[in-house]
């Protein structure tokens, strides 16, 4: 088991170096730089800054050597000093951004988890073990609905319906005399109701999504030899199918943790930026959309990079579970 | 295959209903010398919602080959008179039997905003004809015309069925154009997805080894990055001097990058169960060159599987395309597709003024409801041979 961990991790380092190299790669491609968004910005309000400002701009921030140095100089930071580097738009060190952001986000995603997984499963347990039924009908289709109706338009439409029957704006995590209030009972109610809404949509695609996927690989187990015999001994309906078949078909659950643990932090990009929650999310859209390189480099890495632990994780857990898999 | 139908269908006397022979005789030997696609086909019609949804989807790309006849009005026709019109009803009866018809406006002003509303005004009717004249247009960029499906017998009045937009442009026909560019993007980047899923999916699968460590390897390093932030990285990186076709191009092919690896994934799997079954064996003994044999006898073998995937990746597309146009890092104005348009309904302000325009999300949520059904009942149907 240990060498295996061993020779997992060992597999992670050039993975995680190409990642790295993408994304820095990938915030570099759009044409210009921060200095040409800057300038284009400054024009726009009528300013106009002299090429010499500029140049002087681009040496300041290490934007005129050629980009394979800018790479180094960012990995190196990174990795000896834990340093992410300047966001030039925000004029902040890009850990204070992120850290700002990921304690909402991490309480958002995690809640939306958690409400996924209590509806999901008892859900597709039902479905699979009273097939064809009409509940069955019913958390199909309902399925079938989540997946289909995009995110962003569900959010604007709860935003809509509770403004108009309740007169009351939905957007954000708190309400305007709390955001900058100190932490309090108070607070922490009001962020409560503010979740709802996002927790809400977060989960409904996910349910869907998990409720045919516990369906089916329920309904694969329910009929194997085993489930036969542990009825003809006798045991109570519920208690068998819970004790053997349900986890059984819980295993490829296992494998999908990996992908859970970034989603965690990025915290649904799209429904963030419609509903207004200072999440993530936003932070590196507008990061990206201003050429921002260090933050939005910095927030792919990391997602990235989680993604990475999150399968190591997951396929861990799974050798763990099945020591097939270990001598694979 | 075809020749082998064609003699299935002249000794198929009636149409059968089920997949299961109910009773011996000619039903029973129909059953047994069915083809593997009559079968599937059997299979498919027992599927009710299936149906359905084909029906739909069916119906959903006829509006996007023809909408320069269904829509009422070009879709950047703009009238600064009718800013937020709300959407008109249509009525089939008026005083002397059947005449379609809808109401004029008439402009109040609220007594608590003073601002400037749209009010229905059930006094003035504005005849609508079928198969009327309106803009010219051509169709498919060939064929000039002017006659719509339906509009205003005097093209001077205005008909909003589906009410108008900030710039006063109908939104009817705008969700009929943008089912043409919405529809599309699915199919141009599936197809995308799919010569690249055969492709690198059919050499892992079929020659194994060290290709098949190199690609696996690529697909679980494009699966490492996190989808959104990577397309959104792509999209932010598409110059705005591009032209609008530029741009859709350039979405397709970042929507169908991570579209691909799925299908990779599930075309390699076919391919290592059949690489050794006695067909395969047999045109290899008979001279049949790897390509060949790959494209000619491995792939039609699953093809059903093919089609099904496809039509499920076909929602994903869509659903990708309208998020990222959302946006604003996806397709850009002028270009109308269903994400441009629930662009306008970006914020709270605009929706609670004129909620008609979420009606392009009703599009997008009907077609991928749609396509979903279609796509399970021919997964189911891919398989014909299984209960």
């Amino acid at each position: 088991m240990l060498f295996y961990i061993v020779k997992r991790i060992l597999f992670m380092i050039p993975t995680l170096f190409a990642i790295s190299v993408v994304s820095f790669l990938l915030i570099q491609l759009p044409p210009g730089d921060f200095v040409t968004s800057l300038a284009a910005q400054m024009s726009q309000q009528g300013d106009t800054i002299d090429p010499a400002t500029l140049a002087q701009l681009r040496a300041a921030y290490g934007l005129d050597q050629p980009i394979w140095v800018q790479y180094w100089i960012w990995i190196t930071k990174i990795i000896l000093h834990g340093d992410f580097g300047r966001s030039f738009d925000w004029d902040a060190p890009v850990s204070d951004l992120l850290w700002n952001r990921l304690g909402l986000t991490f309480v958002l995603s995690f809640t939306a988890l958690i409400f996924t997984w209590l509806v999901a499963l008892p859900v597709g347990i039902y479905s699979a073990v009273r097939k064809y039924s009409i509940g069955d009908y019913t958390a199909t289709f309902f399925a079938f609905v989540g997946l289909a109706v995009p995110n962003f338009l569900l959010a604007l439409i709860l935003m809509y319906l509770a403004l108009k029957f309740w007169g009351i704006s939905v957007d954000g995590l708190f309400s305007p005399q709390f955001v900058d209030a100190p932490w309090s009972w108070a607070k922490v109610g009001d962020l409560a109701q503010h979740l709802i809404i996002p927790v809400f949509v977060l989960a409904t695609s996910h349910i869907a999504a998990l409720v045919r996927i516990m369906r089916a690989n329920l309904l694969d187990e329910l009929f194997k030899p085993f489930v036969v015999t542990a009825r003809a001994k006798g045991l109570s309906e519920w208690r068998l199918i819970l004790k053997y078949p349900v986890r059984a078909a819980l295993n490829p659950f296992v494998s999908t943790i990996g992908w859970t643990l970034p989603e965690l932090v990025s915290g649904a990009t799209v429904t963030a930026i419609v509903l207004n929650l200072p999440t993530t999310g936003p932070l590196l859209l507008r990061a990206l959309i201003a050429q921002d390189v260090y933050l939005a480099g910095a927030m792919i890495l990391m997602l990235s990079v989680l993604t990475v632990i999150g399968t190591l994780i997951s396929d861990l857990l799974l050798a763990w579970l099945d020591p097939r898999i270990r001598y694979r | 295959m075809s020749l082998h139908d064609n003699d299935l269908t002249l000794t198929t006397s009636a149409k059968p209903e089920t997949g299961v022979p109910e009773m011996a005789g000619v039903r029973s030997a129909t059953y047994q010398r069915a083809g593997q696609w009559r079968l599937a086909w059997w299979k498919f019609k027992r599927h009710k919602l299936a149906v359905a949804g084909g029906i739909v989807v069916l119906l959903v790309y006829f509006v996007a080959a023809f909408a320069e006849f269904l829509a009422p009005q070009d879709a950047g026709a703009y009238s600064a008179r009718y800013t937020y019109a709300p959407p008109q009803r249509l009525h089939f009866w008026d005083e002397s039997g059947f005449g379609l018809f809808v109401n004029a406006y008439k402009t109040e002003i609220n007594k608590e905003s003073f601002a400037r509303e749209f009010v229905i005004d059930p006094e003035q009717k504005i005849p609508v004809g079928l198969f009327v004249k309106g803009a010219p247009y051509k169709l498919w960029g060939l064929i000039p015309s002017d006659i719509h499906l339906i509009g205003p017998l005097d093209p001077g009045q205005p008909m909003y069925l589906w009410g108008a937009d900030r710039l006063g442009r109908d939104m009817l026909s705008r969700v009929i154009y943008g089912t043409r560019i919405s529809m599309t993007i699915g199919l141009v980047g599936v197809g995308l997805s799919l010569f690249f899923g055969i492709l690198l999916g059919g050499l892992s699968g079929y020659y194994g080894g060290q290709v098949d460590n190199i690609i696996q390897r690529v697909i679980e390093f494009l699966l490492a990055i996190p989808t959104i932030p990577l397309w959104m990285g792509l999209a932010a990186a598409i110059p705005p001097s591009l032209s609008p076709v530029q741009v859709y191009f350039m979405i397709t092919v970042i929507l169908s990058l991570i579209g691909w690896t799925g299908l990779a994934r599930v075309i390699r799997g076919r391919f290592m169960a059949v690489k050794n079954e006695d067909f395969v064996v047999a045109a290899r003994l008979d001279g049949a060159s790897e390509m060949g044999i790959m494209l000619r006898h491995i792939a039609p073998s699953f093809a059903s599987h093919i089609i099904a995937s496809v039509t499920l990746a076909i929602p994903v597309m869509i659903l990708s395309e309208t998020a990222l146009s959302f946006l604003g890092i996806g397709l850009r104005p002028p270009v109308v597709s269903w994400g441009v348009l629930l662009q306008e309904a970006q914020n709270i302000r605009s929706v609670a003024t004129a909620p008609w325009l979420l009606l392009p999300g009703i599009a997008v949520i009907i077609t991928v409801l749609a396509l979903n059904f279609l796509g399970d009942g021919l997964r189911d149907a891919a398989d014909p041979y299984s209960e």
